[in-house]
C-alpha cells in the first residue's frame, strides 16, 4: 500500500516534469521566434550565477547567446533578499541605521547618510556645523573606498590582476581609518539622526592628510597600468554604450548616468552637507561607454580627495550632535542625576524618538548613484512604511539594453561598470 | 647495446626528473614573482619561505576526490588530461640543453634525448596534439562553460599555431636545418650570431604566439576566470585538474626552451670570454628569463576579448609572419648567390 503510494507519487512527479518541459519548450520556441535570426541555429542559453566568480555577489543572469554574442540577458534577482524594508517597520529609527549598513555593504557610510538625511528631513531639524563637515568628510572617504573597490574588481574582471592588489592596499588604509572612528571596517553604523556618533580623533585627521598626500600618486600608478594600455582601451572603449536619453529613461544615476554626458549630481543640484561651501567639479563623460564611466570614477576619486582636504582644513569646532534630547541621547553622566534627562533616555530606548506624521522622499548621492529613502511616518517611533530606491536595482534594469550585441566577455565588464552590489539590489 | 639502453634510460629519467621538478616549482615561482609584483608575500607557510608549497599542493590534489559529472562522456573525460600532458613532456625529447656529453661511470650520454632531423616539426606536431586534450576535455565535460572554453581554445590554438609555424620558418632558412641541435650550433660564438637580431619580427611573433598557445594572460581566454569560471577544466577536480595545470606549465617551459634554442643561441654564451660558465647554466638562464617574462606579462596586462584575439592573430600577426618569411628567403638567396 505504502509502496503503491510512493510509485503513484513518482509517476505524478514525472508527469508534472513532462508537462513543464512541454511548456518550457513552447516558451523557448516563442522566444526563438521573437529573435529575428536569419540563420537557423540552436539557442545557447547560458546560466551565469548566482554562484560565479564575477557576478559581484549572487546575481544570476540568463544569457541567450548566438555563438559568443549576447542576444538577450535576463537578470534574475532576489538571492540576497532579506526583507529590509519590511523589518524596518518593526524597528525604531535608530535601530534601522545598522540595517542600512547591510544594503550596499561596500559603502556602508553612504547608506547611513542617506537614511539619516531622510529622517532628518521628516523631523525638520538642523545639524551642528561640525557634524555637517564630519559627515561630508566621511561620505567622501567612503566614496573613495567604494571607487577603489570598484576599480580593483573591474580591472580583475577584465584580467588585469595587479591593480586589484594595489587598490586594496589603499582601501585597507581607509578602512583602518573607519575603524578608528566607529570600531568597524565595513558595517560602520556611524551616522546618527542629528549628527554623528563620535568626533574625529587627532590620529584620524593626521592619517587622512597623509593618505591624501600619497593618493594622487597612487591614482597615477593605476592610470599607468590601465589608461595607457591598449588592451584595456580595446576592452572598455565603445563597450556597453548607452545614450544620455536612454540612461535617463532607465532612471540611472551616479557615475553610470554622468558617463553618458548627463550632468546630474545631487551634491551640486540639491546641495546637502557642506558641498555648497566647497570648491569642486562634477566630471561628465561624452560617449557613455565603459571607458567614460571608468574615467569618471577616477576623476571622482580626485574630486573627493579635493573635497576632503578642504573640509579638513576648514573643520570648525563645536558639537557633533544636536542638543535636542528628544532625538539624541543626553550625556550619560547627567542621566543618573537629572530627572528630565532620565526620562529622555528612557523614552528614546523604549519607544525611539517620535517623528511627526507625513511622508518624504530624500535622495542622496552615494558612490553608486542616487540612493533614496521614502519614509511614511504615522507619528510613532517606527516608520509606517520605508521604501529604498537602490541605484543597483535600477541600473540592473538597463543590463539587457546595454549588453545586447556584445560578447560574453563583455557581460562581466558591464556588471562592473554598473557597479552593482546585490545587498542593495535585493535589499 | 646494453650500455646504450642504460644510457638512454638514465638520460630519460634525468630529464623527466628535472622537467617535473621544474614544472612543480614553476607554480611556486609564479606565485612568488606575482606576489612581489603585487605588494604581498605569496606562499610563506609550508616550509621555509613556503618552499614546500608545491609538495603540499601535490599531496592535496592527489588525495582529492576525482569527481566525474554524471552526464559526461566518461572515457574521454578521463583520458583528455593525459592527452594534454603527455605531448607537453614528450617535447623535451629533442631539446638540447647543453654542449658536452655527460659521463656516468662508463656510460656516455648526450645532453639531449635524441637528435632527430625533424626536431622542429616534431615539437609543432606535439603541441597540436596537446590542443586535443583541451578540446576533448571541454567537450566531454558536457558543461556549457567547458564547451565555450574548449571552442575558444581550439580556435585560438589553430590560429596561433599557424603564426608560430610561420615565424619559425625564417629561423629554419637561416639555420638550414630542422634539427634543434644543428640550429643551436649554427648560432655559437657570441651574441651577434644569435638569430634574434636578423629575425626580430619572427621572435616577437613567436613569443606572442607562444603565450597564446600556452593559454596565458593576455590570451587566457579558454580559462578566463571572470567569464567562464575555469573554462575547459571547470568540471575537473583532483589529479585530473592538476594534470591540466602541469600541462600548462610544461608547455610554458617548452615554449621558453624553443625560443631559447631558435633565437637566443641555446646554450651558447653571449660573449666568447664568458665560455667558462657551463652551457647548461646559460641555457637555464635564458629559459628562466622567458618564464619570468611570462609571469611579468600576467601581472601587468588585462585579457583580450575573443574577437580581438582572432583579429590580432589573423589580420596582424599572420601577414607579418608571411612577410618575414618572404623577406628572409629573398635576402638569404641574394647573399648566397
Amino acid at each position: 500500500m505504502e509502496q503503491e503510494k510512493v510509485v503513484d507519487k513518482v509517476a505524478e512527479h514525472i508527469e508534472e516534469t513532462r508537462r513543464r518541459e512541454v511548456i518550457l519548450s513552447s516558451l523557448r520556441q516563442t522566444v526563438l521566434n521573437d529573435l529575428d535570426s536569419t540563420i537557423q541555429t540552436d539557442q545557447f542559453l547560458l546560466n551565469m550565477g548566482p554562484q560565479h566568480p564575477s557576478t559581484h555577489g549572487v546575481l544570476r543572469v540568463l544569457l541567450d547567446l548566438d555563438g559568443e554574442r549576447i542576444k538577450r540577458s535576463i537578470p534574475d534577482l532576489g538571492y540576497l533578499h532579506r526583507g529590509t524594508e519590511k523589518i524596518a517597520e518593526y524597528r525604531t529609527y535608530n535601530q534601522i541605521i545598522p540595517m542600512t549598513d547591510r544594503l550596499d555593504y561596500v559603502s556602508a557610510m553612504a547608506n547611513n547618510y542617506a537614511f539619516v538625511r531622510a529622517v532628518e528631513k521628516l523631523l525638520e531639524i538642523k545639524i551642528p556645523e561640525r557634524a555637517e563637515y564630519i559627515r561630508t568628510i566621511v561620505a567622501e572617504v567612503q566614496r573613495i573606498v567604494n571607487h577603489l573597490f570598484w576599480l580593483g574588481t573591474q580591472a580583475l574582471d577584465i584580467g588585469a590582476m595587479s591593480v586589484f592588489f594595489y587598490t586594496f592596499r589603499e582601501r585597507e588604509e581607509l578602512l583602518d581609518l573607519f575603524e578608528i572612528i566607529c570600531g568597524a571596517r565595513l558595517t560602520s553604523n556611524y551616522y546618527r539622526v542629528g549628527g554623528v556618533d563620535a568626533d574625529l580623533p587627532k590620529e584620524f585627521i593626521n592619517r587622512l592628510y597623509k593618505f591624501l598626500d600619497a593618493f594622487e600618486g597612487n591614482i597615477k600608478e593605476y592610470n599607468i597600468l590601465l589608461e595607457t594600455n591598449r588592451i584595456w582601451l580595446a576592452r572598455t572603449k565603445n563597450i556597453a554604450v548607452i545614450t544620455g536619453e536612454d540612461a535617463v529613461n532607465f532612471g540611472m544615476s551616479g557615475p553610470s548616468l554622468r558617463g553618458s554626458g548627463v550632468d546630474y549630481d545631487l551634491r551640486k543640484y540639491e546641495p546637502y552637507g557642506v558641498y555648497d561651501q566647497i570648491d569642486w567639479n562634477v566630471p561628465v563623460g561624452i560617449n557613455g561607454d565603459v571607458y567614460d564611466r571608468y574615467w569618471i570614477r577616477i576623476e571622482e576619486m580626485r574630486e573627493s580627495s579635493k573635497i576632503i582636504r578642504q573640509c579638513l582644513d576648514k573643520l570648525p569646532p563645536g558639537r557633533i550632535l544636536t542638543e535636542d534630547h528628544k532625538i539624541t541621547f543626553p550625556d550619560k553622566g547627567k542621566v543618573m542625576h537629572n530627572m528630565e534627562t532620565l526620562i529622555h533616555h528612557f523614552l528614546l530606548v523604549v519607544q525611539g524618538f517620535k517623528v511627526p506624521p507625513g511622508d518624504t522622499y530624500c535622495g542622496t548621492e552615494t558612490p553608486k548613484g542616487e540612493l533614496g529613502f521614502y519614509i511614511v511616518s504615522d507619528g510613532s517611533g517606527k516608520p509606517y512604511r520605508m521604501k529604498i530606491r537602490a541605484p543597483s536595482f535600477i541600473h540592473i534594469g538597463a543590463l539587457d539594453h546595454m549588453a545586447k550585441g556584445y560578447m560574453v566577455a563583455d557581460i562581466v565588464t558591464i556588471f562592473g561598470t554598473l557597479d552593482i552590489v546585490m545587498g542593495e539590489c535585493d535589499r | 647495446m646494453l650500455n646504450d639502453i642504460l644510457a638512454a634510460v638514465v638520460v630519460i629519467a634525468g630529464v623527466l626528473f628535472v622537467v617535473l621538478t621544474m614544472v612543480a616549482y614553476l607554480t611556486y615561482l609564479e606565485r612568488k614573482v606575482l606576489s612581489f609584483m603585487q605588494d604581498r608575500l605569496g606562499p610563506m607557510e609550508v616550509g621555509p619561505w613556503g618552499l614546500l608549497q608545491p609538495l603540499a599542493d601535490g599531496i592535496k590534489l592527489v588525495s582529492k576526490e576525482d569527481i566525474i559529472p554524471q552526464e559526461a562522456n566518461k572515457a574521454i573525460f578521463k583520458i583528455a588530461p593525459i592527452i594534454s600532458l603527455v605531448p607537453a613532456i614528450l617535447s623535451f625529447a629533442v631539446i638540447p640543453f647543453g654542449r658536452d656529453s655527460f659521463h656516468f661511470g662508463g656510460i656516455t650520454t648526450h645532453p639531449y634525448l635524441t637528435d632527430i632531423n625533424i626536431g622542429m616539426i616534431y615539437i609543432l606536431a606535439l603541441s597540436s596534439i596537446g590542443a586535443y586534450g583541451i578540446l576533448l576535455g571541454g567537450w566531454a565535460s558536457n558543461s556549457k562553460y567547458s564547451i565555450l572554453g574548449a571552442l575558444r581554445s581550439a580556435a585560438q590554438v589553430i590560429s596561433y599555431e599557424l603564426n608560430a609555424g610561420m615565424s619559425i620558418i625564417g629561423v629554419l632558412i637561416l639555420g638550414g636545418s630542422l634539427s634543434l641541435v644543428q640550429i643551436e650550433k649554427a648560432q655559437q660564438g657570441g651574441f651577434w650570431h644569435w638569430y634574434i637580431f636578423p629575425q626580430i619580427i619572427a621572435f616577437v611573433i613567436y613569443l606572442i604566439s607562444g603565450i597564446a598557445e600556452t593559454n596565458r594572460t593576455p590570451f587566457d581566454l579558454p580559462e578566463a576566470e571572470s567569464e567562464l569560471v575555469a573554462g575547459f577544466f571547470t568540471e575537473y577536480s583532483g589529479m585530473r585538474f592538476s594534470l591540466y595545470y602541469l600541462a600548462e606549465y610544461a608547455n610554458m617551459i617548452v615554449v621558453s626552451c624553443v625560443a631559447t634554442v631558435l633565437f637566443l643561441g641555446g646554450w651558447g654564451s653571449p660573449l666568447p670570454m664568458l665560455d667558462f660558465v657551463p652551457p647548461v647554466i646559460w641555457f637555464m638562464l635564458k629559459v628562466y628569463s622567458f618564464l619570468f617574462f611570462f609571469f611579468w606579462i600576467r601581472a601587468t596586462l588585462p585579457r583580450l576579448r575573443y574577437d580581438q584575439l582572432m583579429k590580432f592573430g589573423w589580420k596582424v600577426m599572420l601577414p607579418l609572419s608571411f612577410a618575414n618569411v618572404i623577406v628572409t628567403a629573398f635576402v638569404v638567396y641574394m647573399i648566397r648567390h
